[in-house]
């Protein structure tokens, strides 16, 4: 069985079917595309299966269990973690404690030890560090983790949030639009970091993204959405090419 | 970098410790030398009281970033659960006390937990809509119940946290400060202050934030209630009118005045806002007045480009500097 299987998922919101019967199979350690106009409901994917809206109907099983009516929070701790198109990092604290606060359900201390600073707190703060500073070290960010996360440019900020999702040591990551804002350079260097992440960190990764180098360089396998509905799906190459993915980015 | 960091650690919480220390010794030594007239000894524990209050509703407003308006209400339930406790036992004081501050910061914290509940649907305006009104009802509920002998209050309050007894309320102010700037620098307070940052972020890397709203609430509440309880031992009467509105804006503006999520601020601010209107007791009738100008100057500091320019020096401007080579692309 797939690490994620997803079985005719939809929403609807009032009279608006936002997705509909949407079907997905990830594999562990694979890397898979989610493309489509804008406003085709690649996010409220995202949303759906991070518990952000409850499905209207469908179900969501991850490694053999059942994730409908979990919260946001328990899905994540079962295994999907997520960056934000827009992104939402902690601005007022630091690169560190960002990372550290995603740490949260991997390293515990009762409230009890933090208020009386017992040696289990030094003891557990010391692994959250250690931690915290190896996973920066990926993106490269360790060298500034004083720093406050508002104060990194736009590049470095998106680097962050895969890194504090990836600090919750999902199963899965889904990244919206990681690319969006990048040069190509930065691009080239995400392509890379992302199959980093997936052979080092053990992880699946679904992304959506509108840069077509990235989606063709990088993943296996792409599913194209269009007003909720998959239109095409299969091979990056053989779906860009395909005359309804085509229509339904540039129309007749 | 890690050794470094370690040694800063250590001094940080050396420089507190002897901040601690020092102040303590100066107040010994001015008391005991009799520099200080009663005008000013009858201060010292309404400032500790206030620092409490205000460091704890910080907890709320500057960290877990909501706003509050209903603290004198917690406050009120710790004093009078604190004030019935001790008029109605007959045992040695420091018996009665620790149980009246034991019980008055758990009935304030179960309270906190009660209004926490709302909390999770609501947050900005509305929230502090519902805690000003939390705030009045316990003021009617007072008013209307027997046993806190309604609008005349409660009498004869045994004095057990006048200045006489300054060390207690010194270190229980103290150990209220650590445990708070503890909580902080923690996981958990890492969860709350991520929850003032983005509370979505945060339901997606797993922390449950209906939950750390609450302890948010609970654990304010609890030192609030505290802090009611040594007002009550302190002024030996209590009146529900005393706990209105009025005195959860007063501990706001201490919070505000000395910067939301600043700890060290908080206790700064209720120092002297505390001190300020008994020095100034001539011009008593402008407090309320010189309150307005001061939080009208600080706010208007706080946004300005002035403060911007300070930080960016300083701090980011030096941080940047020094990282130059190796953070530019």
């Amino acid at each position: 069985m797939a690490l994620l299987e997803v079985n005719n998922l939809g929403i609807s919101f009032g009279g608006l079917r936002a997705v509909d019967n949407f079907n997905i199979s990830i594999e562990k350690g694979q890397l898979y595309g989610l493309i489509g106009p804008n406003g085709a409901g690649k996010t409220t994917v995202f949303n759906l299966l991070t518990g952000v809206y409850p499905p209207t109907d469908g179900s969501i099983v991850l490694d053999g269990v059942n994730l409908n009516g979990k919260s946001a929070n328990e899905i994540c701790r079962a295994g999907i973690a997520r960056t934000f198109q827009n992104i939402r990092l902690f601005d007022k604290l630091t690169v560190l404690d960002n990372v550290k606060t995603a740490l949260h359900n991997q390293i515990k201390y009762s409230l009890l030890s933090s208020i009386l600073r017992t040696p289990a707190y030094f003891k557990a703060e010391k692994a959250m560090d250690k931690k915290a500073l190896e996973i920066l070290k990926v993106f490269g960010l360790d060298r500034i983790h004083e720093y406050r996360a508002s104060n990194l440019p736009y590049g470095m900020q998106r680097k962050l949030e895969i890194a504090r999702a990836l600090a919750t040591n999902p199963k899965i990551i889904l990244l919206d639009e990681p690319a969006a804002g990048m040069n190509p350079t930065e691009t080239q260097e995400l392509m890379d970091m992302i199959r980093f992440i997936r052979d080092n960190f053990d992880v699946a990764v679904l992304l959506i993204e509108h840069d077509m180098n990235l989606v063709l360089g990088i993943c296996e396998q792409v599913k194209v959405l269009e007003y909720g509905r998959i239109i095409a799906e299969g091979d990056p190459i053989k779906v860009v090419n395909d005359p309804k993915v085509i229509t339904a980015y540039l129309g007749e | 970098m890690e050794n470094l960091k370690k040694k800063f650690a250590g001094k940080q919480a050396f420089i507190n410790l002897a901040i601690i220390v020092l102040t303590y010794v100066l107040l010994t030594v001015l008391m005991s030398a009799g520099l200080l007239n009663r005008q000013y000894t009858s201060l010292l524990v309404p400032i500790a009281i206030n620092v409490i209050l205000a460091v704890s509703l910080n907890l709320i407003t500057g960290f877990l970033g909501e706003l509050s308006l209903g603290h004198a209400g917690f406050m009120s339930i710790g004093a009078y659960v604190g004030a019935l406790i001790t008029i109605n036992m007959d045992a040695p004081e420091i018996v009665e006390l620790t149980l009246a501050l034991l019980a008055g910061g758990a009935v304030a914290a179960f309270f906190g937990f009660v209004i926490g509940m709302p909390v999770l649907r609501l947050n900005g305006d509305y929230l502090a809509i519902v805690t000003l009104g939390f705030g009045e009802i316990i003021k009617s509920v007072l008013i209307s119940m027997k046993i806190t002998n309604g609008a005349k209050g409660l009498q004869r309050i045994p004095l057990y946290t006048t200045y006489k007894s300054y060390t207690l309320v010194f270190i229980l102010m103290v150990i209220s400060i650590l445990a708070i700037m503890n909580i902080v620098k923690s996981r958990h307070g890492r969860a709350i202050c991520s929850i003032r940052d983005n509370s979505i972020a945060t339901q997606s890397i797993g922390i449950n934030v209906s939950r750390f709203k609450v302890m948010t609430f609970v654990i304010s509440a609890f030192f609030a209630g505290i802090a009611g309880v040594l007002y009550a031992h302190n002024v030996g009467i209590l009146k529900p009118t005393t706990f209105d509105y009025n005195k959860s804006i007063e501990i706001l503006v201490i919070v505000v005045l000395g910067g939301m999520g600043s700890i060290r601020g908080s206790v700064i601010a209720a120092i002297i806002l505390t001190a300020l209107p008994e020095l100034l007791r001539g011009a008593d009738d402008f407090r309320m007045l010189l309150y307005a100008v001061v939080l009208i100057i600080i706010m208007l500091f706080n946004h300005s480009k002035i403060k911007e320019g300070l930080l960016n020096n300083n701090i980011f401007g030096k941080l940047f500097k020094s990282n130059e080579e190796k953070v530019g692309e």
